[in-house]
């Protein structure tokens, strides 16, 4: 019953929308679209912001917060920690997949291992990492360790978990197959188990790709680790408003970037597979 | 396959490996005797000092009735703004930036502008930050439910005259409820992540602000203590979510049994 997507429960990616299959050649309409609903959300945030319904000092206008955001940009401070953040994730990301998937493909291909790590597994993998913060910051302190630590941890169980599930559901007649043509067992293993996996490793790693940026923010804002999240604390601390929407929308701008980033990836590497294929069609 | 005695040692495995990690754990944090890493024997002790019940009222119920308060009413707003949309084409198109930008924001980068926005720094602001969370997940996934929607069967019912809210209330609903739910099993592990940062961040109770205390005094014991606890609370959460939504989807399951796929 359960889909792949669903199984994991530390992202909160549902999976992509497959894009807008209805769309098809009206490729225009779609962009003018997009630049309308843009616009429209612009213009409201400056008419709201005008209305007095919450005081300015509060909430700064449209066009105040799109001046700071511009002025950000030409800093060369800005894209430091914009990068550093970038770098805490990648880091973070590549660490829990160079972990997560060996260690998944043996538990998803020893029924015993599987058993055996089941409930340590289980109760490691709902809790949130974000609790380990403090602990990180007294031990390790603000630095970069830490905060890959704290992403990579995160990252970690999702794809172990969409590893493990990928491994398990390779189709038993494909095996049966090669082993019956006599195909040594490491060749199964590489040339069947291991792409028939792909896809669900894959899941996992945009799930993952999204919990470890927000770990990797969420330590430079609570420990001081160098990145976006220590220009935010320090906007807050002095009551810099207009900075602190701006980087609040510049965090976001960094969390569609990685997302679009692994959406195009993730279909790049499974052009063969049919969930990708279909959609072309 | 391969016999009983197999299926006994993966028995035998499952139940000695979880005990083996605690003793090798309990072990070498005796020798190790680092403030920073307590053994498991001193972590319950801990645990049980704290929440087994001193704490219980004062921090562990504020935080679960945010989550809980923050993950109904996110799920409430998800699938009312999910269905409309997952019906209607143009306000997708028009709707999906704005959902994609807020979904791929990390949350944390938003608790100061709730603070300042709610002015508050108690329940006001800790339930709606959860709820906003949480509706992106219920969301995308009742406009992927609603769109994945059999044609015929709406086509029937329009076909007899049902009326829209019957056809939303009766059909719509139904039948996108699976994917519904798996949103919002995903909501609610988010709700206590976010919980955790957002007390974590600024607040008077709950089971992060007792980890924010324990880390500015620099207690290790009660630290361990509230980390032991998120991690039961999330998993417990997490459970319960499971053994509700088997109930619910009984029907489902019955009736993805009865058909061929």
């Amino acid at each position: 019953m359960a889909s792949a997507t669903q199984e994991t429960a530390a992202g909160h990616l549902p999976g992509p929308e497959p894009a807008a299959p209805e769309a098809g050649g009206r490729r225009l309409s779609g962009i003018l679209v997009f630049v309308l609903s843009f616009a429209f959300a612009m213009a409201f945030w400056q008419v709201f912001s005008a209305s007095g319904v919450v005081r300015e000092q509060d909430l700064p206008s449209m066009t105040a917060t799109m001046g700071e955001l511009w002025g950000l940009v030409q800093t060369g401070s800005f894209w430091a920690a914009f990068l550093q953040t970038a770098r805490g994730w990648a880091i973070g990301l590549g660490l829990a997949t160079l972990l997560a998937v060996p260690i998944g493909f043996v538990l998803g291909l020893s029924d015993l291992a599987g058993r055996a790590f089941r409930v340590p597994v289980e109760f490691l993998r709902p809790i949130p990492s974000a609790a380990l913060i403090p602990l990180l910051f007294l031990t390790l302190g603000p630095t970069l360790e830490s905060e890959v630590f704290l992403a990579a941890f995160g990252a970690f169980w999702p794809i172990l978990v969409q590893t493990m599930y990928g491994v398990r559901d390779v189709d038993p007649v494909a095996i049966d197959t090669a082993r019956s043509f006599g195909v040594p067992t490491r060749e199964r293993l590489w040339r069947i188990t291991l792409p028939s996996a792909v896809p669900y490793i894959a899941t996992g790693m945009r799930i993952a790709s999204a919990v470890a940026l927000i770990l990797a923010f969420t330590a430079e804002l609570f420990m001081g680790t160098p990145g976006l999240g220590k220009l935010l604390n320090y906007a807050q601390s002095y009551g810099l408003t207009t900075q602190l929407y701006a980087l609040a929308l510049a965090t976001g701008v960094l969390g569609v970037c990685t997302h679009v980033l692994f959406t195009a990836a993730e279909r790049r590497a499974l052009r063969w597979h049919p969930s990708q294929r279909g959609e072309a069609a | 396959m391969r016999g009983r005695g197999y299926e006994t040692v993966k028995v035998a495995a499952e139940i000695a490996v979880p005990i083996a990690i605690v003793v090798i754990w309990e072990l070498w944090a005796r020798s190790a005797d680092s403030q920073f890493w307590p053994p498991p024997s001193k972590i319950l002790q801990e645990f049980n000092d704290l929440w087994v019940f001193e704490q219980f009222r004062s921090d562990v119920v504020p935080s679960l009735m945010r989550i809980l308060l923050g993950f109904g009413i996110g799920s409430a707003i998800g699938v009312a703004i999910g269905v409309p949309l997952g019906m209607s084409l143009w306000a997708r198109k028009f709707a999906m930036p704005h959902i994609e930008y807020w979904r791929a924001m990390p949350p944390p980068a938003l608790l100061p502008i709730s603070v300042l926005l709610l002015h508050s720094i108690g329940n006001l602001q800790k339930v709606s930050f959860i709820a906003f969370f949480c509706i992106f997940p219920v969301l995308l996934n009742t406009i992927d439910g609603v769109r994945g929607l059999d044609p015929t069967l709406v086509d029937t019912a329009r076909a007899y005259g049902i009326p829209a809210h019957e056809r939303i209330r009766r059909i719509v609903l139904p039948a996108a409820f699976p994917q519904i739910s798996a949103g919002m099993r995903i909501s609610l592990s988010l709700a206590v992540i976010i919980m955790v940062v957002a007390e974590y961040f600024s607040s008077t109770s709950g089971v992060g602000y007792v980890l924010l205390i324990s880390k500015n005094t620099f207690q290790l014991g009660p630290m361990w203590a509230a980390i032991l606890l998120i991690g039961v609370i999330g998993y417990v959460l997490n459970l319960a979510y499971l053994l509700a939504e088997r109930r619910m989807l009984a029907w489902h399951r019955g009736w993805r049994a009865a058909t061929p796929q």
